[in-house]
């Protein structure tokens, strides 16, 4: 088994949402996709998924929240990735996302939004397609 | 065996060496093998033979008679409809109320409130971590004032009102105590529910607050309350629902609720409480998901289980102690977003199976809730759901029907049988509490969900609209915004109510109540009288977070 | 996916300064160099080698389930209560079919999240055997450079492939929980006989005496004679009780390190084995790489497969031809 180049993506859930069975299986998929995954938890602030996402050099930030407070908190989370100088990062949210507020996330910088009955190996292939490594 | 199931035996044997040979090597099924969604398997055909030595008054009985199988009334929904009780809120408790008055005037017979995440989680709505959350899945409720305005107009002597409130309960159930004692009404008269079950927020919902210990603690202080001074009150809602909608099976399902159930039955005794002193007012909450069958014998099977867990284990001896009384949801994570009116025919569904089931109340959810919050009009349709099915469908007019079915009962033994494993794998382990510190139950929810998911993708399980039977263009639907403004305005008013209060008051309440936490004083009364004086949820439950501590998870994936 | 980006657009000497100065994203961005071998890697690594030998590098291991994780959690709250700085590495099991991880560590260790003399990275092992990954020795060697105090690799945990461990540290604390009917646990040779520390964590649970009992009696059996007799504490990893004495224990042990001598003959132990390491990797290296998709390379194993020659043979050959080779190309440059 080969020990070359690893897809590292953290799965967070922003904010009070404690909604974790998407982010976890999603985090299942990506893992049994060969990458190496890093599951924060739940509340978590901007700095902390920030934080994580410098110290882990993750190629991927995945943002879980279905309640509705990702209007606040993703404008904040790319604020703050930018001036750690981690821009590079994927960032790609799911969750609870009305279509009416994708076009303002992309617009800060959020990639794609995989909504409700997005199918697993969509979300893989995407990241495989989109990561700068 | 019996004559009569020799004959049948025989005659089975002859239709499947004849007539189903026959058949199957002209038409072969659609799939090798058939079960139900927690994979039981699901033969082709039951017939007497799967009820075969089977003494019916011990194990299907009479409704209101032990094991309660088939319901814990005698006369069910014969005598009075279930409870239509629609779980609604959001943004600011002026929008909330106007909900409510809607829902009632159309023929809601209870209420059911929705907290916004700060809320729950004990945080006011000005508070930093709560920035963006702020009404978004609930109704904000910082204080005494916004639980006035909540439940204004509302005669809290006449309706009911069940509060999906966990960490906090104490704290909202005081408000509400509260406000009736400002409506003339008594403590005494009050009827409803708080969830108030802590065990499954570590386990699958998320907003816990406190470790397991001082939770505890609040519970059965809330229990000791409840027992001595609101005796028609709910004093937890042991709930399922969110265990499954985080992807367990259903015989788990039964089995985690019971589990918790059992460990909060286990702690209030420790505490000092005598199991009939509290136990009637115990009660559950439970999801109707897909598999139509099987979730019918699922709540069947739950109300025996839990029966003899009473019964046997505890050894309760009032037989309302026995009695398991319980909620439903339909299952909101089989909403889909693609074709959200296929979400009427589902819930209809669901729906149908709750009562066939014996539940004593239901919600329905709205079309559009994998999208957003309901609108008026979708939750409207919701309730004429229910409303049709009492009225129109006739199968509230006998107690529980598909009793005898050689299928229904056979899955109520199988789930029954599989839940009690669980249970006992879980007694060795030490109980629910120590099952969850140590991630077990966390653990097989994951497995089960993403197994699910894998299925889904492989289209090993339909879901219509999602993997099959898609449509390219979707058609746009109107969904509820809530007002981006009614953070803002919660937050002024807010300021304001912390400007114009007697402060002192405040502080000498939230004073008294560290005193007591740290101490061994019921926290309740302590609790209602800072709600009084207009203390914040933030405040009283910052007051204990102080004392208590902050749980943190021993999570995994 | 995009092709690899030539190694990143920071250079070489800037890359060594900030990781000195301690910038995180430098730090974090050179261990993936390592973890990915790029060999801008080595080249940084090599300027940054001078800097390194001064953290106090401390491995903890232990089985899946004694509590290592929120240990690591309340030694790093105790040591910054010190003053010191912390680093953290977390290693977790990389799936032999998926080559995919779920790193599963971080999550445990919030409390430190925001502290900025914290840094923590999780690591997957990527098929490496030994309780760590290839990369561990190298990543801890970063932090070093970077001025971290504490360095604390937890490692997997699995049990006795846990020797990997004792190479890169200086002490290392072995977990243990509580008898739960697995007396035979705490006795199994070889990961007992390298632990400088033994900890039975969640000592709230019936049998935690008893186990410092058993260890002991079991460090009485040790006929060694080590200067240094492991002590064997208990802690409860989530209160925190207990870890207070358990830090003073490590300090002593460095103390202990430094004054024998032993830290220096570690030093010495470690340095010799390194370079081997090392050399052997570049050896087999450039070997592999004159031979990798040679037809006569294929054919000597086809040979080896039908019983026409024998490995060793074949391997002798093999080897002396690749001296033989290299020689002449010296001399060529030589002459050249």
């Amino acid at each position: 088994m080969s020990s070359s180049r690893k897809i590292r993506v953290i799965i967070a859930k922003p904010g009070l949402d404690g909604h974790d069975r998407g982010a976890k299986v999603v985090a299942r998929a990506l893992r049994d996709a060969g990458m190496e995954v890093i599951y924060t938890g739940l509340r978590q602030t901007p700095e902390m998924i920030v934080r994580a996402a410098v110290d882990e050099a993750a190629d991927v930030v995945g943002l879980s929240i279905l309640s509705g407070a990702h209007t606040a908190l993703f404008p904040r989370i790319m604020e703050l990735l930018k001036k750690e100088g981690v821009e590079n990062v994927l960032v790609i949210a799911g969750g609870i996302i009305p279509e009416d507020d994708i076009p303002e996330l992309k617009k800060v910088g959020i990639a794609e939004v995989f909504g409700p009955g997005t199918p697993l190996n969509e979300i893989v292939d995407y990241i495989k397609s989109n990561v700068k490594l | 065996m019996c004559d009569d199931d020799v004959n049948i035996l025989e005659g089975l044997k002859k239709w499947e060496q004849g007539l189903l040979k026959d058949t199957l090597s002209k038409f072969p099924e659609r799939e090798k093998e058939f079960t139900t969604l927690s994979g039981i398997p699901v033969k082709r055909l039951y017939t007497p033979l799967d009820l075969a030595d089977r003494d019916y008054n011990q194990v299907q009985s009479y409704p209101g008679e032990y094991p309660f199988t088939r319901g814990v009334q005698p006369t069910m929904y014969r005598g009075r409809f279930w409870t239509m009780r629609q779980y609604s809120g959001f943004a600011a408790a002026k929008d909330t109320n106007e909900r409510f008055k809607f829902l009632l005037e159309q023929g809601q017979t209870g209420l059911s409130v929705a907290f916004d995440l700060p809320t729950q989680i004990g945080y006011d709505s000005d508070d930093p971590l709560a920035r963006g959350e702020v009404g978004k899945v609930g109704v904000a409720v910082s204080s005494l004032a916004d639980m006035e305005v909540l439940l204004d107009s509302i005669p809290l002597d006449k309706v009911s009102t069940s509060m999906t409130i966990n960490a906090p309960a104490a704290v909202l159930l005081a408000m509400y105590i509260a406000v009736a004692e400002k409506q003339g009404v008594a403590m005494g008269k009050l009827r409803g529910t708080i969830q108030n079950d802590i065990l499954k927020e570590y386990a699958a919902r998320g907003t816990y607050i406190y470790p397991p210990r001082p939770s505890m603690r609040l519970i059965t202080d809330t229990f000791k309350f409840c027992s001595k001074n609101l005796p028609l009150w709910n004093m937890i809602s042991i709930s399922g629902y969110h265990i499954r909608e985080a992807g367990s099976t259903a015989t788990q399902e039964v089995a985690f609720t019971l589990a918790n159930g059992i460990a909060y039955v286990q702690a209030a005794i420790d505490a000092g409480l005598d199991v009939d002193e509290f136990a009637s007012r115990l009660s559950f909450f439970f999801g109707s998901h897909s598999d139509f069958f099987e979730e019918v014998a699922k709540f069947r099977a739950a109300r025996r289980l839990w029966a003899e867990i009473m019964h046997e284990r505890f050894r309760a001896k009032n037989e309302d102690s026995w009695k398991m009384r319980f909620h439903t949801q339909t299952a909101g994570c089989t909403l889909t977003a693609q074709q959200p009116d296929n979400n009427v025919v589902r819930v209809t569904l669901q729906a149908l199976q709750a009562v066939l089931g014996g539940t004593q109340s239901l919600h329905t959810n709205s079309r559009d809730e994998a999208l957003s919050l309901p609108t008026t009009e979708s939750v409207q349709i919701a309730l004429r759901t229910q409303q049709i099915i009492a009225h129109e469908t006739g199968v509230a007019d006998t107690v529980d029907p598909l009793a005898g079915s050689y299928f229904v009962e056979s899955l109520t033994d199988q789930i029954e049988a599989k839940a009690r494993q669980y249970i006992e794998e879980i007694d060795k382990m030490g109980g629910a509490t120590v099952a969850i510190e140590r991630g077990y139950i966390q653990r097989e929810i994951t497995d089960s969900a993403y197994d699910f998911q894998k299925r889904v993708d492989s289209k090993q399980r339909i879901v219509v609209g999602v993997n099959k039977f898609t449509v390219d263009e979707e058609q746009k639907f109107d969904y509820m915004k809530v007002n981006p403004a009614a953070e803002t305005e919660q937050v002024a008013r807010l300021r304001k109510l912390r400007s114009t209060r007697n402060n002192s008051a405040v502080k000498k309440a939230l004073s008294a109540l560290k005193t007591a936490a740290k101490g061994e004083t019921n926290l309740l009364p302590i609790i209602i009288d800072a709600v009084r004086a207009y203390a914040t949820i933030g405040e009283i439950c910052g007051v204990l977070r102080d004392v208590f501590g902050e749980y943190r998870s021993p999570e995994s994936v | 996916m995009k092709m690899p980006a030539e190694t990143e657009a920071l250079s070489d000497n800037a890359l060594v300064d900030e990781v000195l100065a301690g910038k995180r994203r430098a730090l974090a961005r050179l261990i993936t160099m390592i973890e990915n071998q790029d060999p801008a890697a080595v080249d940084t690594l090599s300027k940054l080698y001078k800097h390194t030998g001064r953290a106090h590098i401390i491995g903890i291991t232990g089985p899946p389930g004694s509590g290592k994780s929120s240990l690591v959690t309340k030694l790093t709250t105790e040591y910054r209560k010190r003053g010191r700085t912390v680093g953290i590495i977390c290693v977790d099991p990389s799936s032999p079919f998926t080559g995919g991880a779920l790193l599963g560590d971080r999550i445990r260790m919030q409390e430190h999240s925001l502290d900025d003399d914290v840094f923590m990275r999780s690591m997957g092992t990527r098929g490496h055997l030994g309780g760590l990954a290839r990369a561990t020795s190298d990543a801890v060697k970063a932090i070093d450079a970077s001025g971290k105090n504490v360095i604390l690799v937890e490692t997997v945990g699995a049990g006795q492939s846990e020797v990997e461990i004792i190479e890169i540290a200086h002490t290392v604390l072995l977990t243990d929980t509580p008898s739960t009917g697995d007396d035979i646990q705490a006795i199994k040779a070889g990961i007992m006989e390298i632990a400088d520390i033994f900890v039975v964590n969640k000592m709230d649970l019936a049998g935690a005496d008893k186990k410092v009992l058993e260890i002991n009696a079991m460090l009485d059996l040790d006929t060694s004679n080590r200067s240094w007799r492991p002590p064997v504490l208990m802690t409860n990893a989530r209160t925190g009780e207990g870890v207070e004495e358990l830090v003073d224990r490590l300090e002593e042990h460095h103390k202990y390190l430094k004054e024998s001598g032993m830290l220096e003959e570690k030093g010495l132990k470690r340095s010799r084995e390194e370079l081997r390491d090392i050399m052997e990797l570049r050896l087999t290296k450039e070997l592999m790489s004159a031979l990798q998709g040679r037809k006569e390379y294929e054919a000597a194993i086809h040979r080896i497969a039908d019983r026409d020659e024998d490995p060793y043979t074949v391997a002798q050959r093999l080897i002396a031809e690749f001296l033989a080779d290299y020689q002449k190309k010296k001399k060529v440059k030589r002459d050249v």
